[in-house]
């Protein structure tokens, strides 16, 4: 079995921010990853990032998956892939799957940042061959240049509908409609824009009623909704799409955070179940931290820095290289400082609320499950 | 074969190696290295699999192997993922009937 000081589970942003600052400051760390790349879904990201420099704001999203990658390298992460993550006992023991068989590793420290599973949406015929994920298709057209269909409808106006949207119309598809439930588009109004400009109509108050089609998607039934979310059935409108993309929303992956005692508590703001923590990433288990769409959904750019408060939080509970304890809690404070920053704006806000909340009412019984 | 060439963004697809396989007795060419599901779709094909109980079409749906409902027999093992499963010369993959061949001996 090997021993560790930290191993880091999943790849993405989070993971590999933690994974690189806990290596920066001496600790031995492994990261593992159940796909064949790592980086998670940072390089299906095509477009530029917003922010400031520090958040690599300019910068598209897989350039900055390169960078990451190339920094952990460098700094001798011992990096796993096609590993699934199956068991995590309290002695610090993971059991991963890989290559058809298991194998054992140890740490004194474990970050999980296994990321969110996108959700779905029930409606009848929505199992068709054609009705699939938003990120499906992302990954599909900007990893792979694959069009997974030719006339789409998109469910959902929030950032990831809107960007697959534009990123769609990028690859040459067409887009017949996205298709958002509330009043109002629920994504930033820079990438609304965006697809406005690209001619793409975006029908406010609608929801799909149904997909129809023999062995795949033929035709979609869209519906207006009423003011209790009620089905207007006299205002169907049929189109002739081959492909619906559902972008409604992502659910935290918290399997192995339970799977490991972590107590998970419920917030709608930051995407349903999650493991509780507390201001550096800490869980209600000693050895567990978490970091990224795990430890709440939000985006690719607090994911990482959080994963890189996490990386150092593990260090210092660690106890290694103590004659750097002044310049990690510096660090650790700027990457808190950076955070509050990314925080801000009407979507931001909310979400700095309900951490904030998280903290405030601590891992208490009535606000678990 | 439908692959994105020229792209906005990501540019002109460099050179590929390409392989061929077999999808239910139909020889396809795909990109080596890329998922089966990719080969299937830049090839037209849809349905991966029908399901067990009520015989429904299913095809890719999430894409990162989370799901499950793109699993196809791959050289006579049936439940692979092919949404995350490279694509290798020669691969024979068939569309899956319920738990597949070898479980149901045929029949569906």
């Amino acid at each position: 079995m090997e021993n560790y000081d930290v191993i880091v589970v999943g790849g993405g942003p989070a993971g590999l921010g933690a994974a690189i600052e806990a290596a920066k400051f001496g600790a031995k760390t492994l990261l593992l990853d159940e796909n064949m790349k790592p980086g998670g879904q940072l390089f299906k990201q095509i477009h530029k990032f917003f922010g400031s420099k520090e958040h690599y704001a300019g910068i598209r999203g897989y350039k900055i998956g390169e960078k990451l990658l190339q920094e952990a390298a460098d700094l001798h992460v011992t990096l796993k892939l096609n590993t699934r993550v199956w068991g995590i006992f309290p002695d610090g023991v993971v059991t991963a799957y890989c290559e058809k068989q298991s194998m054992k590793f140890r740490a004194e420290m474990l970050i999980l940042a296994t990321g969110a599973s996108e959700n779905v949406l029930s409606f009848p015929g929505c199992s068709l061959p054609g009705v699939i994920t938003a990120g499906a298709a992302q990954t599909m057209v900007n990893l792979y240049r694959v069009l997974p269909g030719r006339r789409f409808v998109v469910v959902g106006s929030g950032n990831v509908g809107l960007i697959v949207t534009y990123q769609l119309k990028q690859a040459g598809a067409d887009i017949l409609a996205v298709v958002e439930a509330l009043p109002q588009v629920t994504g930033y109004g820079v990438h609304a824009a965006k697809v406005k400009r690209a001619g793409v109509k975006i029908l406010l108050g609608h929801t799909v009623k149904e997909a129809r089609g023999k062995k795949e998607l033929e035709q979609v039934v869209l519906c207006k909704l009423g003011k209790n979310m009620e089905l207007l059935k006299e205002s169907e409108l049929i189109l002739e799409a081959d492909t619906v993309c559902l972008a409604v929303g992502l659910s935290p992956r918290v399997e192995l955070a339970a799977l490991s005692g972590c107590r998970l508590v419920y917030s709608p703001v930051l995407g349903g179940m999650l493991p509780w923590h507390d201001e550096n990433m800490c869980t209600t288990n000693p050895r567990i931290l978490v970091a990224g769409d795990l430890a709440g959904v939000e985006e690719a750019s607090t994911a990482l820095e959080e994963g890189r408060l996490a990386g150092l939080a593990a260090v210092r509970k660690l106890g290694i290289n103590l004659k750097f304890a002044a310049e990690l809690e510096r660090e650790m404070g700027q990457i808190k400082a950076r955070l509050n920053k990314l925080r801000q704006g009407p979507y931001g806000a909310k979400r700095q609320l309900a951490k904030k909340e998280l903290l405030s009412k601590g891992p208490v019984k009535e606000f678990c499950l | 074969m439908a692959y994105i060439k020229n792209h906005p963004i990501l540019g002109t697809m460099e050179k590929k190696r390409y392989v061929t396989v077999t999808v239910d007795g139909r020889n396809i060419q795909g990109i080596e290295g890329e998922p089966i599901a990719a080969a299937l779709l830049a090839n037209g094909i849809r349905v991966f699999r029908y399901t067990q109980k009520f015989k429904e079409p299913r095809g890719l749906f999430c894409g990162i192997g989370q799901c499950t409902d793109c699993l196809m027999e791959v050289d006579g093992v049936p439940n692979v993922k092919t949404c995350v499963t490279p694509l290798k010369e020669g691969m024979i993959i068939k569309t899956q009937r319920g738990f597949g061949e070898e479980l149901t001996n045929g029949k569906l």
